[in-house]
């Protein structure tokens, strides 16, 4: 009977040990405050290959010119950062920032500076001149009132199309369009051979082409004062850019899964356009295993999407410094070694984008890059709504719903009401 | 002091997990409703009481509409397809079949992988390209010449959650086979062989000797696929992702939390999935506890 009895208690006791002690042990594991002083968590979504590498060689800079810190990384798989992103507000809400994270640089970033999670990171930009180096429409874009709470670390361009010279020569499309209309007019060359005119992926490849199409169709100035409290959403201008929207929809294949296995229909003859970031340079020039290991300009080809050519749509990988950060030194030295011309220049080519900054060795920048460069130095410049630089997260999540059920229902008039809604609700 | 020898040690045994089970899930369920019941429509806002509002809100929203239209058509097609085959394969196998051990092991195994795996292989399954662009299923009937077989799978806008079951079906119904095998061989063999002798035929033994007996058996089947199929989550973000055409309850769930950031919103779809099953549950329960007072 006795035995019985202790046995009963010690599984009580040790129950109730394990129960207290799995509180204290996530506590202890996520704020590592022994050697806060020389470890630096470095929060990204840069696993892939090419960006991974990218970060690695940035990473080389920081642990040579800090020798005493040590470079943790604590990247989080999955595609512009769906996975990571949900991490880390769990990781803010709990009051255990990463020293430093990755944030896509402009509205996106707003939700964190309300919650008051981001220090300011002005002082850096007074320190090290980042004002002189870097756009001034950039600086603009990414100041909310007065203040910049990001290091941009590298540019990609959103509004390129990818285009098959094989598949346009044989279609008779003899000059890339440069116009909604004249775009109009080769899907529908395209379409009488056969192929897919417009190769598409899943949803957010959608909004990502309504943007270049938006930016097309109403000019530079005004889709940019959609952001501004001018904005108008409602008019006939927009109604007619979302009737250019559906017309080139209608000439888009069935969807793929994502961006990758459409721009592989552009690749392989298949499809003869698509329009997606100049992320998808890297998928089709690098050699096998990553990329698709083709010949620019006679496998594939680029120009800025229609209606876009002199302006350059950007979107930005930037890092930011928490509030509350652990290692709050490690983290500046490694916001330094983010803005410096050192750690753009090994970042970028393996990343397969421009450097922010415009002082970057031009000669390290090739074939797509170096129109990039080219580009981002003298073109005008607009942001993208599906890369967080226009608008907020619930503001893009909106977007995103309305242009999933158009996709349905192909309704322009459900559209544009959806979108006025949401602009109307975004709160920013 | 003897009575209190009897209960106490038992009472101890179990008051850490009684302890965790009413922090961690019911406290966390209240805590859960509380904040559906708020207007903490972001994440610094305090959020003050606001009643039912979110709950009514809700449903001015199409996509949530239409997110509970693909829950129930996906729920219908999962449990009737998984029931009617785990039943099927279960009443083939009772029939004696040679090397039965080896079909149980093969129809059981899809159940030790997850959704997410089978997500990842029945995305590329049911591919919707056709023709030369085929690939899966429909590169299968392709090349049988069974070309009015091709469709758009999950991507048909109208029957697209009835092919997302399919994956849910091929994973879950080896289970039910188990749940059926066993119901099957319950049936005691003299009740069969009276019913032999007093003249029924076959049909009439399973109609009305071993199927009444098989009642509980589909009930509990019905519980476990039905709870399965109303929070399912993994096996849609596998094959389609956040995707409006294919948007279920959790999906939006998530997309509300972690992407609108929206924690009022998101709790208030996370009570209606908790109602949804709960709809499931609790007749469930109460049927057992009656069940199990009667002598």
């Amino acid at each position: 009977m006795r035995r019985r009895w202790m046995a009963a208690v010690a599984v009580t006791v040790a129950g109730l040990l394990t129960l207290t002690a799995c509180g204290d042990g996530g506590g202890a594991a996520q704020s590592p405050q022994a050697d806060a002083k020389k470890k630096v968590e470095v929060f990204s979504w840069w696993t892939g290959p090419g960006e991974a590498d990218g970060l690695k060689a940035m990473k080389e800079i920081f642990e040579k010119q800090n020798t005493g810190l040590t470079f943790f990384d604590a990247a989080v798989a999955g595609g512009s950062g769906d996975k990571a992103r949900a991490l880390l507000a769990t990781k803010l809400q709990a009051d255990t920032p990463p020293d430093t994270f990755q944030g896509h640089a402009g509205a996106e970033l707003q939700g964190y500076i309300k919650a008051g999670d981001l220090e300011p990171v002005n002082f850096l930009y007074d320190e090290l001149k980042l004002k002189e180096v870097f756009p001034q429409q950039l600086i603009d874009q990414i100041s909310v009132e007065g203040k910049i709470y990001s290091v941009p670390v590298n540019i990609h361009r959103s509004n390129v199309m990818w285009f098959n010279p094989g598949v346009l020569k044989e279609a008779g499309v003899a000059e890339v369009p440069k116009t909604i209309e004249e775009f109009v007019a080769a899907l529908e060359k395209v379409k009488k051979t056969g192929k897919i005119p417009l190769a598409i992926g899943s949803e957010w490849t959608m909004v990502h082409l309504l943007e270049s199409v938006l930016l097309g169709s109403l000019g530079t100035d005004a889709y940019n004062q959609l952001w501004t409290a001018k904005s108008d959403w409602s008019g006939p201008a927009m109604t007619k850019a979302l009737n250019d929207f559906k017309t080139i929809l209608s000439y888009a294949g069935d969807p793929a899964d994502d961006w990758q296995p459409a721009a592989k229909q552009v690749a392989d003859g298949e499809a003869a356009f698509t329009i997606m970031g100049d992320w998808a340079y890297g998928y089709f020039h690098n050699p096998p295993d990553g990329g698709l290991g083709k010949t620019s300009k006679t496998d594939f080809d680029w120009a800025p999407s229609p209606g876009t050519g002199g302006t350059f749509m950007w979107l930005s990988d930037s890092f930011t410094l928490p509030k509350g950060a652990p290692n709050r030194d490690g983290a500046v030295a490694w916001l330094k070694v983010a803005a410096s011309k050192e750690g753009q220049d090994a970042f970028n080519p393996k990343k397969g984008s421009i450097p922010a900054r415009k002082d970057a060795d031009t000669s390290l920048y090739t074939d797509y890059l170096a129109d990039a460069l080219k580009d981002w130095g003298s073109n005008k410049l607009a942001g993208s709504i599906q890369h967080g630089v226009n608008v907020n997260d619930a503001w893009r999540v909106s977007i995103n719903e309305a242009v999933g059920l158009f996709h349905e229902d192909r309704d322009v008039a459900a559209l544009q009401t959806a979108l006025v809604e949401a602009a109307k609700n975004s709160g920013q | 002091m003897t009575r209190v020898r009897r209960w106490l040690p038992g009472l101890l045994l179990v008051t850490p997990s009684i302890i965790a089970i009413a922090v961690f899930v019911y406290g966390m369920l209240g805590w859960n409703f509380r904040l559906a019941m708020t207007d903490k429509h972001d994440e610094v806002s305090e959020g003050s009481f606001v009643g039912l509002e979110n709950f009514v809100s809700l449903w001015d929203q199409k996509r949530w509409g239409i997110s509970v239209n693909h829950a129930i058509v996906f729920t219908v097609v999962f449990v009737a397809g998984a029931l009617v085959l785990g039943w099927l394969l279960a009443f083939l196998m009772e029939k004696g079949i040679r090397g039965e051990g080896t079909f149980r092991t093969i129809y059981l195994f899809p159940m030790a992988i997850s959704f997410v795996a089978t997500g990842v292989v029945w995305r590329w399954l049911m591919n919707s390209g056709q023709d030369e662009r085929a690939v899966g299923l429909n590169r299968l009937f392709d090349s049988l010449g069974l070309d009015f077989l091709q469709w758009e799978w999950f991507r048909n806008p109208d029957w697209g959650m009835a092919a997302m079951a399919i994956p849910a079906i091929w994973q879950m119904s080896g289970y039910v086979m188990a749940l059926f095998l066993a119901g099957f061989r319950g049936v005691p063999e003299d009740l069969r062989e009276a019913a032999r002798v007093d003249g029924c035929t076959e049909w009439q033994v399973y109609r009305h000797i071993v199927l009444p007996l098989l009642r509980p058996v589909t009930l509990s089947a019905l519980i476990i696929l039905g709870h399965i199929s109303l929070k399912v989550f993994d096996l849609i973000m596998a094959v389609s992702g956040k995707q409006i055409i294919t948007d279920v309850p959790a999906v939006f769930m998530w997309v509300a939390v972690f992407d609108s950031h929206d924690p009022a919103k998101g709790a208030t779809i996370a009570s209606y999935i908790v109602l949804a099953v709960s709809l499931f549950v609790i007749p469930y329960l109460v049927w057992t506890l009656r069940k199990e007072r009667r002598p």
